[in-house]
């Protein structure tokens, strides 16, 4: 059958050379991707500024937040049937409301979140209870090492240090951008630990138990850092409160 | 003597000369298998991709934890449908023809720029320009795309890669991926015979002649040389005549026959 071979193309393998070329192209936006990403994060804050549709966020790396849930749906707390538990290692278990905690006193952070999958948001203000402040009115025993956080999604979980909770710029907080927090932003009220990438501020927080160790968190059952440290973040100082 | 490449059954006029049926093959069963478990690998990656990437579908469908490892694993997946096809003859003989570029290909690709849609205008093998340099393309994208991911999934794979690098890439280049994909897609039903094409392997005579001419002409000229007595040089053919008798199963132009 010599004459199938007459089938047998020839040329340049342009093909190939397709195919090394976005190669290539991969490469090289790997390398620049520092660069690149700078001069796209001020292109996307001018954008998102004058952009009535809202199409930009759909763009790589939006200045926006990014809705993550570990479940299939999140079911709704509001003024009348929220809660917040304060258990294990404390002298005095606490059940608070919304409006218990609106009367504590209130604290404003401002700062970058940072998220693992690499969207980031600037300057964004959180306001609501210190978390130490939460700790001191319950009363921590001695044995008392760690938090625990757990969420009424069901499933989410998350923890804390007890070195790092009494940090100044860890948060139980009620509002974000000066408004109180949205359901799809973990609502009415989530964990805000601002030196920390974003999984460590549980949405939708309803439970704080001391324990006497570090409990692993969702996420970190799944293989994430158990302290989640942003680069560069200030790990002994306590922020800028 | 069923050997003739892409013919099914036996086809000869009543002179006695060979000639492609109505229906050539154009893909073996093999191929077909692997561009259909890509298919639906890319499907199952892309739509997790939009469950953990658009806002709305996020918050419809959450889960999140599910939907990471359905986008890993079907990424990861991609290439084992090519690696496995790499067995098939008919898939190695596809790629080299894919891979090389003929003279008529650039014809073709100044023609699309040109937005010049004639037979004339756009002479194609087997593949044209267009999905010779789409082949190419997507292979090196998805490799690009599996590398960058790799970077997400374990960090601290490379150290000196910073997995906000590996996402921006990873982020432009699924852009781009969905874009030249929903071309693909678009040029499959652009032409009714186009996507049965790779659905059965099976195209008629006509839609061959007007997308890949050249690809007819060859094989008209391998059967002419496979048939027995076959004549030294290729005698002309005659017009097409669907109504001439004893032509209709050879030239018939598209019709549907199952």
């Amino acid at each position: 059958m010599a004459d199938r071979e007459k089938g047998t193309p020839e040329g340049p393998p342009v093909g190939r050379r397709a195919l090394l070329g976005m190669l290539g192209l991969g490469a090289a936006g790997l390398a620049a991707a520092p660069t690149l990403q700078r001069g796209w994060d001020s292109f996307l804050a001018a954008a998102s500024q004058e952009d009535p549709t809202g199409l930009s966020a759909l763009l790589p790396n939006p200045g926006g937040f990014r809705y993550y849930s570990v479940v299939g749906s999140v079911p709704h707390r509001s003024e009348a049937d929220y809660t917040l538990r304060i258990t294990g290692l404390v002298r005095k278990p606490m059940t608070l409301r919304l409006p218990d905690l609106r009367a504590m006193p209130q604290t404003r952070v401002v700062h970058d979140v940072q998220c693992t999958d690499g969207w980031r948001v600037p300057n964004t203000p959180f306001a609501g209870v210190k978390l130490s402040d939460l700790l001191d009115e319950a009363g921590v025993r001695p044995q008392g090492k760690a938090l625990r956080f757990t969420c009424f999604d069901g499933a989410y979980s998350e923890n804390l240090t007890l070195e790092q909770a009494r940090r100044p710029d860890m948060l139980v907080a009620l509002q974000m951008q000066d408004k109180p927090i949205s359901h799809a932003h973990g609502g009415p009220v989530r964990l805000y630990a601002a030196p920390m990438y974003f999984y460590k501020s549980a949405k939708w927080l309803s439970g704080i138990s001391v324990t006497d160790e570090v409990v692993p968190g969702y996420w970190e059952e799944r293989g994430y850092d158990i302290d989640g440290w942003l680069d560069g973040a200030d790990k002994n100082s306590g922020g800028q409160g | 003597m069923t050997s003739t490449a892409g013919s099914t059954e036996p086809t000869r006029t009543p002179a006695g000369r060979a000639e492609v049926p109505d229906r050539i093959r154009r893909f073996s069963r093999a191929e077909r298998l692997v561009h259909r478990s890509t298919g639906l690998l890319m499907l199952l990656c892309v739509a997790s991709a939009a469950c953990l990437y658009l806002g709305p579908l996020a918050q419809l469908v959450g889960r999140r934890y599910l939907v990471v490892t359905v986008h890993e694993w079907s990424g990861i997946a991609l290439p084992l449908p090519f690696l496995l096809g790499l067995l098939s003859p008919d898939f190695r003989a596809d790629l080299r023809r894919l891979n090389r570029f003929a003279p008529y290909d650039r014809q073709w690709l100044r023609a699309a720029r040109r937005r010049l849609n004639s037979v004339r205008d756009r002479p194609a093998g087997k593949f044209n320009a267009g999905q010779k340099i789409y082949a190419g393309w997507i292979a090196g994208a998805v490799l690009v795309m599996m590398f960058t991911g790799l970077l997400m999934w374990f960090m601290g794979l490379l150290p000196s890669i910073s997995r906000t690098s590996a996402i921006f890439v990873h982020d432009f280049l699924a852009w781009a991926l969905v874009g030249v994909l929903a071309g693909h897609v678009r040029k499959a039903y652009q032409d009714p015979g186009t996507a049965p094409g790779m659905r059965t392997g099976f195209v008629s005579r006509g839609w061959a002649k007007r997308h890949h001419p050249r690809w007819v002409d060859e094989l008209d000229e391998l059967a002419r040389l496979d048939a027995p007595g076959a004549p030294a040089a290729p005698a002309p053919r005659p017009p097409s005549d669907p109504g001439a008798p004893g032509r209709r199963d050879t030239f018939g132009d598209a019709q549907p026959r199952a």
